[in-house]
This record gives structure tokens, sequence and C-alpha cells, in this order.
């Protein structure tokens, strides 16, 4: 039986759905059969990221309302065998949906997969409770800035209410340089105030845009440092115990070196 | 060059993740103590039927809530008593 994660984390932008493709991505390389839910009615945007957008069939809500089964839904990705998504409908919105229909195609995707990974939609209203219904894990994602760090606090009660416990944080957008200068809080500050396990930290890193312009991924970019923290995460996820990698950004002479003769 | 002086002198106090920390401390104590009133509720009426056992209380006027100051959040209970009643220990 799979596992079944939900990525989510109130304020929107910080990272979800990047996370979740990420992640998805991550688990596939290691050949587990992986299928991503974009819980997100109304606003697609997983087929994007993982740039599957043209094949798009049919969505989840052509699923949960009998229109067609489920493996008419689910899109194989373009370099992964093992990794498939079920796309968010575009032209419906949170209430086409019920929990109880999330948790009935949870439990038929289970058979089948080793993870579900969902992406959750911002907010705490149906969008929410319907990403959560089915899910028996959740991971929280934030940015180390005050609107994100209070919205995650406020789903982490939210999930333990929808009883799921532990919940996982990972820590995006993480710029080293600003918490050196005390501009911007650490990790330690973000684990005093949120006090719930740390799977990642993700720097902030220009190669996330580059890549989901592309239609790709920076967990598959050997040479990211994002890219890196991903990979990190995904043997996290498969139990394996690593530690946080070396947040320092690249510079001084050695970088600039190696950028002008092409290593970079 | 305020700024700078104090970075210079390592006060820990401009920097703005501070700030940020201790506005997130308390905003977060005050969301935290966001109960229901439904769970007010179902508080009130256990505590009614706990405190009954040993003096008969207004229940009418009781008044339950939570009350946070900066620091600190308390639950607070106003429980008018009309009459103690006789227990006689078990």
């Amino acid at each position: 039986m799979g596992e079944v994660i939900v990525v989510t984390s109130g304020k929107g932008g910080v990272g979800k759905t990047t996370t979740t493709a990420n992640l998805g991505t991550g688990l596939a390389s290691h050949n587990k059969k992986v299928c991503l839910v974009d819980a997100d009615i109304g606003l697609r945007n997983l087929d994007v990221v993982l740039g599957l957008e043209n094949r798009i069939v049919f969505d989840i809500v052509d699923v949960t309302s009998g229109v067609c089964r489920m493996r008419q839904a689910l899109i194989k990705d373009k370099r992964y065998e093992s990794l498939y998504l079920l796309p968010a409908a575009q032209t419906k919105d949170k209430t086409a949906v019920s929990p109880e229909q999330m948790v009935e195609l949870t439990e038929e995707l289970k058979k089948e997969f080793d993870f579900i990974i969902i992406d959750c939609p911002a907010g705490i209203e149906q969008g929410f409770r319907n990403a959560v219904a089915g899910a028996n894990k959740a991971i929280v994602v934030t940015t180390p800035e005050v609107s994100a760090v209070r919205d995650a606090d406020r789903i982490i009660g939210l999930l333990e209410a929808a009883e799921l416990r532990e919940p996982k944080l990972i820590i995006n957008r993480y710029r080293t340089k600003m918490v050196n200068r005390g501009d911007m809080m650490s990790i330690d500050d973000m684990n005093e105030i949120l006090a719930i396990d740390l799977l990642g930290v993700v720097p902030e890193d220009e190669q996330v845009v580059v890549t989901t312009n592309k239609g790709e991924t920076v967990v598959r970019d050997d040479q990211s440092q994002s890219g890196q923290a991903y990979r990190n995460i995904t043997r996290r996820i498969l139990g394996e115990n690593i530690p946080l990698m070396n947040l320092e950004e690249p510079g001084g002479f050695f970088s600039a070196l190696k950028k002008m003769i092409g290593l970079k | 060059m305020l700024e700078f002086l104090n970075r210079v002198f390592g006060r820990e106090s401009s920097n703005s993740k501070n700030v940020a920390k201790e506005r997130l401390r308390l905003v977060l104590v005050h969301d935290r103590a966001n109960v229901s009133p439904e769970l007010l509720t179902s508080l009130k009426n256990d505590l009614i039927k706990v405190i009954s056992n040993y003096m008969e209380i207004d229940d009418k006027a009781l008044e339950v809530s939570l009350d946070g100051d900066d620091n600190q959040v308390a639950l607070v209970a106003n429980i008018p008593v009309k009459r103690m009643k006789r227990v006689t220990p078990v």
C-alpha cells in the first residue's frame, strides 16, 4: 500500500507546487511508482511546472464524477516511466470534489503507487479539506518570512485537528547571506517557533525559475544547490538519514574560476 | 550609518530577523489561543458539572474566556457562587 503525502502551506506562493514536482521527480528517479495529484481545482499549475500541460485530456473531476476511469486521466511523465500526474480541473471550483471522493480516489491510487503526493491549494477552505482528506502524512512548506510562518503555524494546527500528526517542515527560499547578517530567520529560529520536525531546507536559487520555465524540475540539475536540497529531501522521505547540506552560498575565487572555465 | 555602527558593535536589536521573531511570537500567542466557541461551551459545561459537586453556582452568570496579554494566555473563569454545599468527605 502506498503512502499518501499532502504538501501544504496555508500561504500561497511559497513553493508547494515546485516542492511537489521535485519530490515526485526525485522519488521516481529512485524507481518508486509515484502519482502526483493536483488538488488546486480551478487554478491548476502542477501540469505546467512538470511540462505536461499539452497532454491533458481528462482531469480529477472527470474521475470523481465518473466521466472517465482513473487510468484515462493519469498522464505519464516525459522522463520517468514510473511518474504520473492526475491534473486538476481548470474550469470548475473546489466544491466540484468532496473530501469523501478524495478518500476514495487516494484509496484507489494507493493500490498501484508507492507514493501519492497531493499538491494542496493555498488557503484553509474546502480545497485544503479535500487535499488532506485522503492523506496519511503531511509536509508543510514555508519561507523564512513572518506571513508564511504565521500561516504555517495555523496549518500545523489544522493538520493536527485533521488527525495528520507530526507534519514535517520544509523551509524554502533560504538565503544564507541574509541569515548571516541577521536579516532573515535562521533554521534554528524557525524550528523554535514552529516546533515540528525539519525535513529539509531549500536555498533560494535562480535555477528553480530557469528549470520551471522549461517545464523541468531542478532536482535533476546536478549543479544546483536547490537540486541537491531536493535530492536530499527525497532520500530522507525514503528513510535515509542525510545531514543538512552546507548552505553557504557559492561565491569567491574558486567558483568564479569554475564559472569562467565552464564548469558551472 | 547608525545601522553600520550597530552592526560593528554587534548590537543585535538592529537585526530585522529579531524584530520578525518577536512579532511572530506575539502574533502566534494570539493565533493559537483562538479557541472555537464550541470548545469553550463544552469546557464551561464540564466546569459547571465539577464545581456543582462542591458548591451551588449561578451557571447563567458563569463566564469563561481566554485572555491573552503580550506574554501569556490565561483561562479566565468568573463563577458566581450562590451557596456552599456541605461536602461530606468520602
